[in-house]
């Protein structure tokens, strides 16, 4: 970005974990339900109501701290975070403070475009949490009543808090999309931003180094409200340079103001800054009484390791390394998450081109499964019968258009490989046939002939238009072969 | 140690309760006093005590993962001193 | 002799022997409450006809010859703190004076099932903080055995209750002495069991480490039928123990064979009255007529436990009482009044030019909880809040809180150790008899001393038990505090009942107005 500076950027990301039940209670965690009316006395925080927690909530963040590569620590409890907000109907959330159930990990992020260099971002803590509910403000009025929905309260999330290892808005979207990827396929979230499952905020400040060779830091800025990945590439891409211009007029240092909380308008493309009042930050942290702490086990943190199954980094790793594929390639297919992954390694060992087999998974299948907006399993070739079909092209019975065709009447169709080339006519057209054909063409064009004698070796296109139309299975590589052969002889 | 106005002041707005001027003086002299008897634990060693948080020693208790109907939304929204049969009501909180 | 001279035990009998019916017992209590409550006010509110209909199900149920519960047909009063799905629980104070709970508590729920007679709901200490009742913003509460007097607290409804025989078995729960202390000064049998041996699902928080409700009756057995009811894991609360439950109405009759009690020197030191270290002595001496050692033991740490207590307690309190917000439920402050007196702020410091002034002004949602919080709670209630936000807020929670937990552990482990050499430990409940009301409602420190004797169970989660053990030259009744190691309940309630077949201080009643 600038040689005067060096942005640094850590994220606090909140995944909904994918539990049936609420944290604490009962009550269904689905989205979208009419206001207050997936609640109980236990989340609406009724005198007297008890939390008791969901074991799967608990297993989810586990599987997650251990795909980070965190420690989990044989002794967590839970905390009381204490502040006042409607909705936030107990008046303080249940969280963890100073022994979170994980700790220090890390997650390797890469750019297949190579814009920065492959790293790792470590992971402070991975910690489990109950969600708040939503109040709507109707920002015209001014002065109505704000409304409290309190649906999503006790919803379980799990905050994962980066060290401050990214140096650019690029490395942050890296990190965020692998973290995503990861997320989905441990299955514990379905990450959907636009329902709130997977949130983010970002401190970010800038590294300087000042006039006597000395390191400066600028204050630290967290930003919220940023509601896409780009969001949050744009976010912080406009703050540094907002950061480096306060800087430039104040000269002000980390720890000169207090820590600043802003707000990102996507529409106006900046952020501004939050009103924050001084008493808000104290709270008041203290061991919640109602809940009793969890003892994990070397034996039970191994069973949970050996459930995680292969992960994108390891699949990634494995594509390049079986299939002779580019980086590029395999991340492709592995961001299309484990069935599109299965479906490649089952066709390629099917076709026995890695290469051939990954054209085709990016080129056909996943378009159709864009354009049909559907998933892998409803995708009607299977790799077995699709690896026949590749197998015709490098056997040369059927060129690579035709074979294109061929498959998109399968895909209507239904129909197997053999069944559907001859449905279309396609049969293998023999080397003695091929030849006549050939010869056939060269005599009824010598114009052609005597150019490409003459050195013009392109008219010989011609003759594959002509041979095509006179026979539509014949193969034009062959054919070209062939003739330039027989003129050759001639 | 001795308690000021001002502690109990920022107090008394973390833990959101409005003290008249008479209330807030009572209040500073009977924390300060109360303060001052609990004190008295400084002098107790606890350099090798473990925290002691519950009554008894439990953990890992768990529920299943099982939703089950939540309670009707009328009688969620009975108590609430203003509520528009949806919603629960509140003085607008922009910027709280 | 009336039916309601009877033990809760005597009239179960009677009434599985259908010598009477459950309409006949309620009805005889309700007639009692209704001459008698006026001048005491234990109870905040008592429904005849719901109860008496309840009678009549059990009574028709019973005499169909079908299945009936462990209390079938015995009134019982619950203080009104436990949830009861329904029903009103205003916990005595302002804040939920029009609070219905939308659910039962476990408590209540086991009273149900066990077909007991829910009569009537009775006062306390608002939110239970307080030793006299007199915190209650709804209604005040006299000691039965002198109207002048407190009956103690907060269960001091319930104590009052059983003590006036208005209902012969009460619920109450006790956070640092809240069931104990009430049943010494009104000359009744009252349990606080192990933490987690009864549900606290329901039961509207005060200290949530500390809080456990439990039995109130004339009679250890009374009180060991009430506890079989209401005792037992409950799924809902985390913090509930996951082991059997003795059938402590069967045992309470086995006498304990060479019981050792141990006598904290720390209980029988200066404050303590002398006509209650008498009274206790003497009850010692009964105890070792029925062939029980008696042994001097050391509580090192007790005298920590009242200010450990006040740390614990209010800081659990300042986080357990910040969902009265007025917001989703209970009182709420008039909105226009809170925007007219924000306004006139307002207009006072842009005229005086005070920009810090401006700055620090509440936004209408900060006052609305502030008025809403000020208005609901009384001023024991608020000053625990204020004591408890203090202890946890940056900068002193390693002083205070922190330091009281590991306090905490201390006190537990001299309970421990004094346990590997006695079966139960006795002493005082109170340092003197029923004080009169009004004597300490200035002195918040003065009225938090009075827990010496009781809090230290509660921090050690251990059960005690208080029985009557004499009475004062004054006519007031004392109280014998025995406490036990962890789920010993059924130990206390057999070494309480001995004590109780070999005196007669709890068959004491008082005289009524």
């Amino acid at each position: 970005m600038s040689d005067d500076y060096e942005i640094v950027i850590g994220l606090e990301v909140h995944v909904q974990l994918l539990t049936e039940s609420k944290l604490f209670c009962g009550c269904s965690t689905r989205f979208g339900a009419e206001p207050n009316t997936q609640t109980c006395p236990t989340c609406t925080g009724m005198p007297g109501t008890l939390p008791v927690m969901t074991r799967r909530a608990f297993e989810l963040g586990l599987r997650t701290a251990l795909a980070i590569d965190c420690q989990i620590s044989p002794f967590t409890k839970w905390d009381r975070k204490q502040y006042y907000y409607p909705d936030l109907p107990k008046g303080y959330q249940i969280s963890q403070f100073d022994l979170p159930f994980s700790h220090d990990g890390g997650l390797d992020i890469r750019d297949p475009k190579g814009r920065f260099a492959p790293k790792r971002i470590g992971i402070i803590r991975a910690h489990l949490e109950e969600d708040a509910g939503k109040s709507m403000h109707d920002e015209q009025a001014g002065e109505a009543d704000s409304r409290i929905d309190l649906n999503r309260t006790g919803t379980p999330l799990l905050e994962i808090v980066s060290q401050p290892d990214m140096r650019s808005p690029a490395e942050a979207r890296a990190y965020l999309d692998e973290l995503k990827l990861l997320l989905v396929y441990l299955g514990v979230s379905d990450c959907n931003m636009q329902e709130g499952s997977l949130r983010v905020d970002a401190n970010i400040n800038l590294h300087l180094t000042g006039e006597n060779g000395e390191k400066i830091a600028t204050p630290i800025v967290e930003i919220k409200n940023m509601n896409s990945f780009r969001a949050v590439e744009r976010a912080l891409e406009y703050e540094a340079i907002r950061q480096y211009q306060v800087w430039q007029e104040t000269g002000q240092r980390l720890g000169d103001v207090p820590k600043q909380t802003r707000g990102w308008d996507d529409a106006a493309n900046l952020t501004r800054g939050q009103r924050h009042k001084e008493e808000s930050s104290d709270y008041r942290y203290f061991p919640d009484p109602d809940l009793v702490p969890v003892r994990v086990s070397p034996e039970q943190i191994e069973i949970v390791r050996r459930a995680l199954g292969e992960l994108p980094a390891a699949l990634r790793a494995r594509l390049i390394g079986a299939y002779g594929i580019t980086e590029y390639d395999a991340d492709v297919i592995v961001n299309q998450g484990r069935d599109v992954v299965s479906y490649y390694v089952e066709l390629a060992e099917a076709c026995s081109d890695g290469k051939m087999a990954s054209n085709w998974v990016q080129q056909d299948v996943l378009r159709t499964l864009k354009e049909q907006t559907i998933t892998i399993d409803a995708y009607p070739v299977r790799p077995a019968q699709l690896a026949e079909l590749l197998g015709k092209i490098r056997g040369g019975e059927i060129d690579t258009t035709r074979a294109r065709e061929v498959l998109a009447q399968m895909l209507t169709s239904g129909k197997g490989v053999a069944e559907t080339m001859s449905a279309l006519g396609i049969v293998r057209v023999d080397e003695s046939e091929l030849i006549e054909l050939c010869q056939q063409l060269l005599a009824s064009n010598p114009k052609v002939v005597a150019e490409v004698k003459a050195g013009k070796v392109q008219a010989a296109g011609a003759l594959i238009g002509q041979a095509k139309k006179l026979n539509p299975n014949a193969n034009p590589a062959r054919v070209r072969e062939i003739c330039m052969e027989l003129i050759a002889k001639s | 140690m001795s308690l000021s106005r001002e502690q109990v002041e920022k107090v008394s707005l973390l833990a959101r309760l409005q003290l008249s001027e008479s209330e807030l003086i009572a209040m500073t002299a009977q924390l300060d006093a109360i303060v001052g008897y609990v004190e008295q634990l400084a002098e107790v060693d606890t350099e090798q005590v473990e925290p002691m948080a519950h009554a008894i020693e439990l953990s890992n208790v768990f529920r299943e993962d099982r939703a089950r109907p939540s309670v009707d939304r009328g009688e969620i929204l009975a108590n609430a001193p203003h509520a528009d049969g949806q919603f629960y009501l509140v003085p607008a909180v922009l910027g709280d | 002799m009336s039916l309601t001279d009877l033990s809760a035990s005597q009239i179960l009998a009677e009434l599985n022997a259908r010598r009477f019916t459950a309409v006949e017992v309620t009805q005889a209590y309700v007639e009692r409450i209704e001459r008698h409550d006026p001048a005491i006010g234990a109870l905040l509110r008592y429904d005849a006809e719901t109860a008496l209909a309840t009678a009549r199900g059990i009574d028709d149920r019973r005499q169909a010859g079908q299945p009936v519960g462990l209390l079938a047909g015995l009134p019982v009063s619950v203080k009104d703190l436990l949830c009861s799905q329904g029903d009103l629980a205003t916990c005595g104070s302002r804040m939920l004076e029009h609070f219905r709970a939308p659910y039962d508590s476990t408590v209540v729920a086991r009273l149900k099932r066990a077909d007991a007679v829910l009569l009537g709901r009775t006062n306390l200490d608002e939110f239970a903080m307080g030793g006299s009742t007199e915190n209650s913003a709804l209604q005040k509460t006299r000691n039965p055995w002198d109207v002048t007097r407190a009956p103690g607290g907060s269960s001091g409804g319930s104590a009052a209750c059983v003590a006036a025989r208005l209902t012969p078995l009460s619920i109450g729960t006790d956070t640092g002495g809240s069931i104990r202390q009430p049943a010494g000064l009104c000359g009744i049998t009252g349990m606080k069991p192990t933490y987690g041996r009864v549900s606290r699902y329901g039961l509207v928080a005060f200290a949530s480490s500390l809080d456990q409700a439990g039995p109130m009756a004339t009679s250890a057995a009374d009180a060991a039928l009430l506890l079989e009811a209401i005792a037992g894991h409950d799924p809902c609360d985390s913090t509930s123990i996951d082991a059997p439950v003795p059938s402590y109405s069967q045992t309470v009759t086995q006498p304990l064979a060479g019981l050792t009690l141990g006598l904290a020197r720390e209980h029988f030191g200066p404050g303590l009255d002398s006509e209650v270290e008498r009274a206790v002595r003497e009850a010692i001496a009964v105890y070792e007529s029925l062939g029980a050692k008696v042994k001097e033991i050391s509580l090192p740490h007790s005298k920590y436990s009242v200010a450990t207590y006040y740390i614990i307690a209010p800081s659990e309190a300042s986080s357990n009482l910040a969902r009265y917000d007025g917001v989703h439920y209970g009182h709420r402050t008039d909105e226009r009044a809170m925007l007219a007196e924000l306004a006139a702020e307002r207009q006072k410091l842009e005229a005086a030019r005070d920009t810090a002034g401006l700055n620090r002004l509440d936004s209408p949602l900060v006052r609305l909880y502030r008025r809403s919080r000020a208005e609901g709670f009384g001023a024991e209630v608020k000053r625990r809040i204020m004591l408890g936000a203090y202890a946890l807020s940056s900068g002193y929670y390693d002083a205070y809180y922190l330091k009281a937990l590991k306090v905490r552990r201390l006190i537990r482990q001299d309970f421990d150790s004094a346990f590997q050499s006695v079966d139960l430990i006795a002493g005082p409940v109170t340092a003197a008899p029923a004080f009169k009301l009004g004597e300490n409602v200035n002195d918040p420190l003065a009225m938090y001393l009075l827990d010496l004797y009781t809090v230290g169970a509660n921090l050690a989660g251990i059960p005690g038990i208080s029985i009557p053990c004499g009475l004062s030259a004054a006519g007031l009744p004392i109280g014998l505090q025995l406490q036990a190691p962890p789920l010993e309940e059924d130990r206390l309630l057999r070494a309480a009942h001995m004590f109780q077949q070999a005196t007669d201080w709890h068959m004491r009643r008082p005289n009524l107005p």
